[in-house]
């Protein structure tokens, strides 16, 4: 069993290294063909003859390319996450902390709403007829359409800052939490109810011993889509709002100036700090399922 | 037992053989795709306090379902039914009865002992009496070693003996047993009959039982009610003529092999197989 185990993840690792490689090949080919065109017409501009291997080196190098190679959004990446104060603009550790602390916010609230709505909607028959329209209602609306209108509402009452940003968050992600925990809490088991029925439970009896417990493994699985969702909305909330921090922000100043290095260093880094965030919310379920036995 | 006329119930709770289940002309039809299913057809079935009575049948015959509506798991389609001199419903809320489902019906996240300690959580026992509970009944089935285990971590008929002692653990008034011991070896469950059979005789209960097993229904019971199928039918409710204080050595008596030949002969009766 053993041997087999390893071999598959040394097939495992091959294929993704494989994959990872045929990748880079890809992006810095299509790097030439993009760039390259590019320093083509710079270097004719110029009026004198030029090279191929002029074309070349400048294609990887030149300072706003259509598309920036790997090493370049790495040097970026190294430049602005180790080579600058935290606490410095220029830092994108700086930025992803503001994105962080509005998703986190969002998270949080979006969450605690889902899982209230969802215990209304099981609980009572009206709310499940009126409520679950408007939840669905709510996801077809683009957030692009919302997000400046709340973010201007809000500001308007005086509230700036990270309040709005995660109200934009909250409202992305308390909407799978609502799905999951709704069917999380009608799935307990048919003999598992009788046998509550037979000790004459009460309604929050059923809930705290029994329902709250079967809901668990799919409250865990909308939260993982929360947290993403929730990053999704900071960063889409910091666009519209002129912020000055946020990797948001950053994506736009980034377009606003065509620095693509930039652009694609915040890209890469949210990329991160969902994945860090999704395996933090992972590691957490594996934790509080295998306390209760529910995991082995 | 099944002479006496159902009446409403007057007479004092302290009286002994008190009735404690009435049935009279029961008939349960399930409505399925398939059509009509009379699981319960015309049911006449008294019980009194104090009783120790089997159901015993082929697959198929009702006994479950009859369980159910003594439970109020389960409505009947016509005819009447009293649990402890009130409907059956009454009778759950007041938490007359505890119930031995067919299977373990276990809480995976909850260990062996919480499980056996969420009925009294729910009926607001104190934990120290809980803890006591636990202890002396996880004992009696054998599993006060596997305590803090999860129910997976235990197998399908250790599953069945902790979900034995979460219904005793209760010390119900009536106790609904639907085949408990139907998944545990020969030896394990001699044990735990012998063991159920002194709970009862301690304690005066009433149980109602189902079971597969003709020894087990000829040892343990005071009445023994055979079903038959399609419809689902009592077909003969037989007074066990052995004494209430049993041992397993009477399973070598003439009057042991006796009761079980008739049950044996009203089962073949009226068995066709099709
Ligand atoms: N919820 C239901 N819906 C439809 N039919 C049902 C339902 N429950 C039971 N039945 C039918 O009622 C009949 C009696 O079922 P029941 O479970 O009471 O049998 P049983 O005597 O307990 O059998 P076994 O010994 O196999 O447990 C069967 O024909 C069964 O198919
Ligand atoms: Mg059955």
């Amino acid at each position: 069993m053993k041997p087999q185990l390893k071999s598959l993840t040394q097939t495992q690792g091959f294929a993704v290294l494989t994959l990872v490689l045929g990748i880079l090949v890809i992006w810095y080919i299509a790097a030439l063909l993009m760039n390259g065109n590019q320093m083509i017409n710079m270097l004719e501009r110029t009026g004198q003859s030029w090279t191929y291997t002029q074309v070349l080196q400048g294609a990887y190098s030149i300072q706003r390319p259509p598309l920036p190679v790997p090493h370049q959004v790495a040097m970026e990446l190294y430049q602005s996450v180790l080579n600058q104060a935290v606490t410095s603009r220029r830092s994108l550790v700086y930025h992803s902390m503001i994105t962080l602390e509005s998703t986190l916010l969002g998270f949080a609230l979006g969450s605690l709403l889902g899982i209230l709505i969802a215990v209304g909607i099981v609980h009572n028959r009206t709310l499940d007829a009126s409520l679950m329209p408007w939840v669905i209602a709510s996801q077809t609306v683009p957030i692009l359409a919302i997000a400046p209108i709340v973010v201007v509402v809000l500001g308007s009452m005086n509230l700036t800052g990270v309040l709005p940003k995660a109200m934009i968050s909250m409202y992305l992600s308390f909407f799978p939490v609502v799905i999951g925990m709704v069917k999380g809490l009608r799935s307990s088991d048919k003999l598992h109810s009788e046998l509550m029925m037979t000790y004459n439970a009460s309604r929050q009896q059923f809930f705290w011993k029994l329902r709250w417990f079967s809901a668990q493994p799919y409250l865990f699985a909308s939260l993982k889509i929360a947290i993403s969702a929730a990053l999704v909305g900071a960063i889409v909330a910091e666009l519209p709002t002129g912020a000055q921090g946020g990797l948001g922000a950053r994506l736009l100043s980034g377009s606003y100036y065509g620095q693509t290095v930039q652009i694609w260093a915040a890209l890469v880094m949210s990329a991160l700090l969902g994945w860090a965030l999704i395996t933090l919310v992972g590691m957490a379920e594996r934790l509080v399922l295998r306390r209760r036995g529910l995991t082995r | 037992m099944h002479a006496v006329k159902l009446q409403p119930q007057t007479s004092s709770p302290a009286k002994p053989h008190r009735l404690m289940i009435g049935i009279d002309d029961l008939s349960l039809v399930f409505d399925t795709n398939d059509g009509p299913v009379h699981a319960l057809s015309h049911i006449n079935l008294d019980i009194h306090q104090g009783d120790f009575v089997s159901f015993i049948g082929p697959s198929g015959c009702g006994k479950t379902t009859l369980l159910r509506v003594i439970a109020d798991l389960e409505q009947q389609t016509s005819g009447t039914i009293h649990v402890g001199g009130t409907s059956p419903q009454d009778a759950r809320m007041n938490r007359l009865y505890g119930y031995v489902f067919q299977a373990p019906a276990l809480f995976p996240w909850r260990t062996i002992a919480s499980n056996c300690a969420l009925p009294m959580e729910i009926s607001a026992q104190p934990k120290s009496h809980r803890q006591a509970q636990i202890d002396k009944y996880l004992k009696m089935v054998g599993l006060q070693d596997f305590k803090h285990k999860f129910p997976w971590q235990l197998s399908g008929g250790m599953q069945q003996r902790a979900s034995i002692a979460r219904a005793l653990c209760l010390e119900p008034e009536l106790l609904l047993m639907d085949e408990p011991f139907g998944a545990l070896d020969e030896i394990t469950r001699d044990h735990l009959n012998m063991e159920l059979l002194k709970i009862w005789k301690a304690t005066g209960k009433t149980l109602v039982f189902v079971t597969h097993s003709i020894p087990e229904a000829v040892l343990l019971s005071t009445h023994i009610v055979v079903m038959s199928p399609r419809p689902g039918r009592i077909i003969k409710v037989i007074e066990s003529p052995l004494p209430r204080d049993k041992t397993l050595g009477l399973r070598d008596s003439e009057a042991f092999h006796a009761l079980a030949a008739e049950i044996r002969q009203a089962l073949a009766s009226d068995h066709q197989i099709d």
